[in-house]
């Protein structure tokens, strides 16, 4: 066998803790080398940390991972870079102020003597850039490139590593089909030179179309592999969720379409992300919002709720309002759950009572803050949201990412909005917990709260909402419902592959 | 059945057990290190553990201690205000020239002093109100700003004392002197003073919206701009809270020396700051409190108390013994995070 064919991986027994909270409860599979495998689970389902492991960003906390059948404990991703695997990143990892090439030998710069070598580096980087198919000139600073080009410069630099097993976290969720396509070819390729893929996706025709193998995983659990060709994605999606999918989402309850709009949105527009936007939702009633990562949706709604520059009417029970900052927001009774739990939702550091109730603290207040009557509506919230926590005095950071979220969504309902933005609400959060928000979003909507679900996950949205809008490039191109409200038709939409037909 | 159900209740009090102690260990340390350091102060020498001693200390903690409960605030908001010591000194010269001229011009020595005094307040919440607008507003780093007051207000001193010193005249400073020596149930003024800043300062901290917008802002300004927080306002607050702290200290040094010099409040700023800092705040924002930093502001002072009543370390060594501390506890803290 050459030096450069595929890597052998085996995890056996691997554990993985983060302080109390256990993600990874015993994994063990193994893979050939030269074969390309679709590692498949729900968010949280423990892929990511599984392959952060592998590729020696985080060290198991029980088990061993085997290269070509030795023991390896890698103590960085150095270590496991040196072994030829190579992890391209969900989120990049890139210096945005350093060029294309210097980015691609960040960590292995070439060198003369004791000065940068800059001809060879760039000559390779165009070499790498050449192989995905990126027009771009390698001293370019990777600032000025565009989302899609940042992803395809990570995987150059994956190339340039010379990697034997090459991970992929969702590499595509930022491609256009045209680059996805180049991105399909390249796997091809690098199967034929007998390279190792594991490849993660939530988009089951692409597992479909260029894996060889598929493992799913499952709260933290390896549940089960076939090949590929012996699963249809209904097989494969049933497998990831570990029931029959309608068992997800409760039974849609129709809105009272004789109410006038909760809120109504003309014509709103977010410089750089989305010009001209037009929709209504009713008491009641749930609106998905689809489209790929980078259509603005959030910004859209970072725009409406003052959080952004933006313009446009918004009508709030009919009555003309402005949102200048997220305090007129809420105080119009709109209230956002953002995409970024720990960036943006919750104050991770701080325990859970002062996050509860940081929204709506002027309750509290007499002028003094009654810490008891906090106290006393943590413990409500505990039990309404069903927050499974230690203890009350522990760190937000010390929960799950499904408990987070229910603190973050109780955090947002605190101030008892009558209209609210849901941003990837299921994000990074375990099956049972999803389906528990589901049938809170539902419960919510019964009571007639006004929501709005931004969501890339489509059967989300299929499973939960009345009307999905579709956005593009900025763009709302489509609303769907009822029947229309398909995988397909919101791929199209969101794609643009689907040409105005009917 | 019983046993998932122990094993659950085993991990709730492991976690219990996990999260808190590093704070409840942050809380204390400053405390345990104050109370080894008085039991070492106490052996060294006899004069240490009197009552005339421990006014003494409490009474020059008063300043910076003063200082430090409103830079408690903007370093939990996760600032920083590095013009304290000069912003007292101009304050200082300021009031000085302000009673000396309103003795004459109003005939009542005492409207003057009280004047005067009011004048070190409000100069303190302008000058406050100033960095936080330029912070807030300006979106200028609080750093740079307040380096640059740091200059400008020390310059401005100087210009106005020509180059020496400004003092009150002598039937005015003997007027202003009881509010630094004189003394109420036995103890000394600033001390009440200082007490009562430090309730103060605790009550806004933890009891008060105001006092969690800051904390939220310092753990993560982005998480409180989407929570509604008002973070442009509460910040310019945060910073006029250090100002009034700043002028509220000023006026009670002016009658202790009864003048002010371009070396008045020099190195303030940074035993303000370290007071905090060894009172187990995070540099970095989000977290700190009063308690801590009143505990931090005795320790220091209690060190150099110690060495000036021993012969054990050159008092000139002074500064690199708190150099030593600061960096010690920073070390300590460093696990917590």
């Amino acid at each position: 066998m050459s030096a450069t064919a595929g890597l052998a991986v085996g995890f056996d027994g691997i554990v993985k803790r983060f302080g109390p909270v256990e993600v990874l409860h015993g994994v063990s599979f193994d893979l050939e080398p030269g074969k390309v495998y679709g590692l498949l689970g729900e968010n949280g389902a423990g892929k990511s940390t599984l392959m952060k492991i592998l590729a020696g960003y985080e060290q198991p906390s029980e088990g061993l991972v085997l290269i070509d059948g030795e023991p390896a404990a890698f103590a960085g991703s150095r270590e496991a870079e040196a072994k030829g695997i190579v992890l391209i990143h969900q989120e990049f990892n890139l210096a945005d102020d350093l060029t294309i090439a210097g980015n691609i030998f960040l960590g292995h710069e070439r060198r003369k003597g004791w000065l940068l070598d800059e001809d060879a580096m760039r000559s390779g980087a165009q070499t790498a850039l050449d192989q995905v198919g990126l027009a771009r000139a390698p001293d370019t600073p990777v600032r000025r490139l565009i989302v899609a080009e940042k992803q395809l410069v990570e995987i150059a630099k994956a190339l340039s590593r010379k990697a034997r097993l090459l991970i992929m976290d969702e590499p595509t969720a930022t491609l256009t089909p045209s680059e996805a396509g180049k991105l399909f070819a390249l796997i091809e390729r690098m199967r034929a030179e007998g390279i190792t893929v594991i490849y993660i996706s939530h988009k089951l025709d692409e597992v479909e179309r260029i894996t060889d193998e598929v493992i799913v995983m499952r709260d933290g659990r390896f549940v089960g592999r076939a090949p590929t060709a012996s699963l249809t994605r209904h097989a494969m999606a049933t497998m990831m969720v570990g029931r029959e999918i309608a068992d997800l989402f409760p039974e849609k309850i129709a809105a009272d379409s004789a109410l006038p709009p909760a809120l109504a949105v003309e014509n709103f527009s977010v410089p750089g992300w989305a010009s001209d936007i037009s929709f209504t939702v009713r008491p009641g009633e749930i609106l998905g919002f689809a489209g790929l990562v980078g259509a603005g949706r959030t910004e859209l709604f970072e725009g409406i709720l003052g959080l952004r520059p933006g313009s446009g009417t918004i009508r709030r029970d009919g009555k003309l309002i402005q949102l200048r900052s997220p305090r007129d927001a809420t105080r119009h009774g709109l209230a956002y759950l953002s995409e970024d739990r720990k960036g943006k939702g919750l104050h991770i550091d701080f325990p859970l009572r002062p996050n509860l109730t940081l929204m709506a603290l002027e309750r509290y207040a007499k002028p003094l803050l009654d810490h008891e009557a906090e106290q006393r509506a943590l413990e409500a919230a505990i039990g309404e949201f069903g927050i499974r926590a230690g203890s009350l005095g522990m760190r937000a950071a010390s929960l799950s990412g499904g408990n987070q979220q229910k603190l973050a969504l109780a955090k947002v309902l605190h101030p008892e909005p009558r209209v609210l933005i849901l941003d990837e609400p299921t994000r990074g959060v375990d099956v049972g917990a999803k389906r528990e928000i589901y049938f809170l979003i539902q419960k919510l909507a019964a009571q007639g709260l006004a929501l709005i679900v931004i969501s890339s996950e489509l059967i989300e949205l299929i499973g939960l909402a009345h009307r999905v809008a579709v956005m593009r490039e900025g763009r709302l191109v489509a609303t769907v419902e009822g029947d229309e409200m398909t995988e397909a038709t919101m791929i199209a939409h969101a794609t643009g592959t689907r040409h105005v037909a009917a | 059945m019983s046993q998932p159900d122990t094993a659950e209740r085993a991990e709730a009090r492991a976690r219990e057990a996990t999260v808190p102690l590093g704070d409840r260990i942050a809380a204390f340390g400053p405390i345990i290190g104050l109370v080894l350091l008085c039991a070492a102060g106490a052996t060294l020498n006899s004069d240490f553990a009197t009552l005339d001693n421990a006014l003494n200390v409490l009474t020059r903690t008063a300043f910076i201690g003063i200082i430090a409960v409103g830079m408690c605030f903007v370093i939990i908001l996760g600032g920083i205000d590095l013009s304290v010591g000069s912003m007292a000194a101009l304050i200082a010269g300021c009031v000085i020239l302000f009673i000396n001229w309103a003795a004459s011009a109003f005939g009542s020595p005492l409207m003057a002093v009280i004047g005067g005094a009011a004048l070190a307040v409000v100069l303190g919440g302008v000058f406050g109100l100033l960095h936080g607008i330029l912070i807030a507003k300006g979106r200028i780093e609080p750093f740079i700003v307040t380096l640059g007051t740091l200059g400008i207000y020390r310059a401005y001193l100087t210009y106005f004392a020509d180059g020496g010193a400004l003092t009150l005249d002598n039937a005015l400073a003997d007027l202003y002197a009881p509010v630094y020596y004189g003394s109420f149930l036995g103890v000394p003024i600033p001390v009440w003073v200082f007490l009562l800043v430090a309730l103060l300062g605790a009550l806004i901290l933890n009891r008060t919206i105001f006092g969690r917008h800051v904390q939220a802002i310092g753990s993560n300004e982005t998480v409180a701009r989407y929570a509604a927080v008002d973070v442009e306002r509460v910040k310019i607050l945060t910073y006029m809270l250090l100002g009034l702290c700043v002028g509220v200290a000023t006026l009670l040094y002016v009658p202790r020396l009864g003048s002010a010099s371009p070396t008045t409040g020099l190195l303030w700023e940074l035993e303000a700051i370290a007071a905090v800092i060894v009172g187990g705040a995070a540099l970095k924002g989000g977290h700190g409190s009063i308690t801590g930093t009143v505990i931090g502001a005795i320790l220091l002072s209690v060190i150099s108390n110690i060495l000036n009543l021993t012969s054990l370390i050159s008092v000139y060594l002074n500064a690199a013994v708190q150099g030593f501390v600061i960096i010690t506890v920073a070390f300590l803290q460093k696990g917590r995070r």
